[in-house]
């Protein structure tokens, strides 16, 4: 019988460093570029100093957060590919939204949702770098012709769409829905049960070596 | 800014209308480039009354000079050594810079509120207080106008003289011009101007003369009379049929809808949050060591 104050490492300080950077720098980018994005929340740019300082500052946020996914990416690509079983999670989505998963096929370290956003990422946050080098004024536009720097804002839109979707599922399951989720980030650790009950596979891996 | 608030019918990052109370007369300002000696007169008018001095350039053996419109350039010269049809040569000069297009692609692509404003009148203008200095403008414009200042992070370009004309006055390189070539007045004047010179223009042979007025852009405020109106792109580049580019307004377009987008799956996360409710680890899962396939019975709600 595994103890209640049983914890199991998740991640280590420096994952939770580079996690905490990379949120710190989206935060930023995000709220930079959300002032651009429409007119109603352009009064985001006041958070930042005004027009002229959020122009400057935008683009060394998202170099910023393109870094720390950098770092992330390379080191938890390998956990998220896609395996046989998550094609079955996935045509059950609605007992994942209705917190069945005792009726969902067993997961690994990372669920199918999870890994998911982790390739809409590796999607988005390379285009968000091109394109925004291509609408960086002063230092790079001007080196692009001007069918390149308008196709690059289309790309910046829609490229910061599928961030953001991503992010708000990411966020949202992570600080709200998924309870016991926050502390994986936090300290590292998750208990026993939670790793039993969201991802049962990796805890068997993690606790297998032990008894029960 | 010294036009009134009131005279403000369009303005950039704005959802809500602009102050339409006042309908004022649309002006114009016509070129005719078949009376134009290239005298650069307007080009020295427009530095001296907007206070503009240009960087001293290098001679590279060509008339304009500088080379290209910058923040300091609002208006310059163009000279093009062009043959219309084979065998026949002609010399091209056209004054370039803003139009100040009906529908203006500059502020269409702006995200600054307020940075660039359209008048009653029809003249577009920059508000460089609240320019961001993002150079959307630039890749929003048609006709390649804006110019970014390196010195301030800001974009400029030719006001139409809004002050002058805000107390009754003619463009500055309008008064200047000593051949007469450009004229300023309502748009319905100058319209009617242009074709008069047109007549004139088709009585001497030039069969294809035309007014330079583009429709893709909802018409401009800044016209040219041209002996080869077929053929506008000999003017040094003029563009035939402009209007704002399909990616310009896809990227404008698509902002509103990505904003609703984001609000849309936020609020799908709040309702889902009082709906389904957060996904805890049961006291019973947590003492007693269930299995994951253990039926919950409290959530067969």
């Amino acid at each position: 019988m595994s103890g209640k104050s049983k914890l199991i490492q998740r991640y280590t300080a420096g994952d939770r460093v580079n996690h905490a950077l990379l949120a710190l720098a989206f935060i930023l980018a995000g709220l930079t570029g959300l002032a651009f994005l429409h007119p109603s929340m352009f009064w985001l740019s006041s958070l930042f100093g005004g027009g002229q300082w959020t122009q400057f500052l935008h683009p060394l946020f998202g170099v910023l957060m393109f870094v720390f996914f950098f770092v992330a990416m390379v080191k938890f690509w390998k956990y998220n590919l896609l395996t046989g079983n998550d094609f079955r999670w996935l045509g059950r989505l609605g007992d994942v939204m209705k917190n069945r998963e005792e009726n969902l096929p067993p997961v690994g370290k990372y669920n199918p949702g999870q890994k998911l956003l982790f390739w809409s990422l590796v999607l988005a946050m390379p285009l968000l770098l091109v394109s925004g080098i291509a609408l960086w004024q002063p230092w790079f536009a001007p080196m692009f012709p001007i069918g390149v720097v308008r196709v690059a804002g289309v790309v910046h839109v829609l490229s910061a769409l599928v961030l953001f979707l991503g992010m708000i599922v990411h966020i949202y399951s992570a600080l709200f829905w998924i309870k016991g989720s926050t502390r994986a980030m936090t300290r590292g650790t998750v208990t026993d049960a939670w790793a039993r009950k969201h991802h049962p596979l990796w805890h068997r891996e993690m606790t297998s070596g032990e008894k029960h | 800014m010294t036009m009134q608030s009131q005279d403000i019918v369009k303005r950039s990052a704005t959802t809500r209308p602009s102050p339409s109370v006042r309908h004022g007369v649309e002006v114009a300002k016509l070129i005719d480039t078949s009376t134009c000696i290239g005298c650069k007169a307007c080009q020295v008018a427009c530095a001296e009354w907007n206070d503009l001095k240009e960087e001293i350039g290098d001679h590279v053996g060509i008339y304009e000079n500088p080379l290209d419109l910058t923040a300091n350039t609002w208006t310059l010269m163009r000279f093009a050594e062009v043959e219309p049809e084979e065998y026949e040569f002609d010399w091209l000069i056209r004054k370039d810079g803003c139009l100040h297009c009906g529908d203006p692609g500059c502020l269409q692509a702006c995200p600054a509120p307020g940075a660039i404003v359209k008048h009653a009148n029809g003249i577009v203008d920059f508000v460089s207080e609240n320019c961001v200095g993002c150079g959307y403008c630039i890749a929003g414009c048609p006709f390649d106008i804006p110019r970014r200042s390196a010195k301030d992070n800001r974009v400029y370009k030719c006001t139409l003289c809004s002050d002058r004309v805000a107390v009754g006055l003619e463009p500055i390189c309008v008064k200047t011009c000593p051949t007469g070539c450009i004229s300023f007045g309502s748009k319905e004047q100058m319209k009617a101007r242009a074709q008069e010179r047109v007549g004139h223009l088709k009585a001497r042979g030039y069969a294809n003369a035309g007014v330079y007025d583009p429709e893709g852009v909802g018409g401009t405020h800044v016209m040219y009379v041209l002996k080869h109106a077929d053929q506008p792109e000999l003017y040094e580049g003029l563009p035939k049929d402009p209007k704002i580019a399909t990616s310009v307004a896809l990227w404008s377009g698509l902002k509103p809808f990505t904003a609703g987008l984001m609000g849309l799956a936020a609020l799908g996360a709040f309702v889902h949050y009082f709906a389904v409710g957060p996904n805890e680890v049961e006291d019973d899962e947590e003492e007693t060591g269930k299995t994951r396939a253990a039926p919950a019975a409290s959530k067969e709600d």
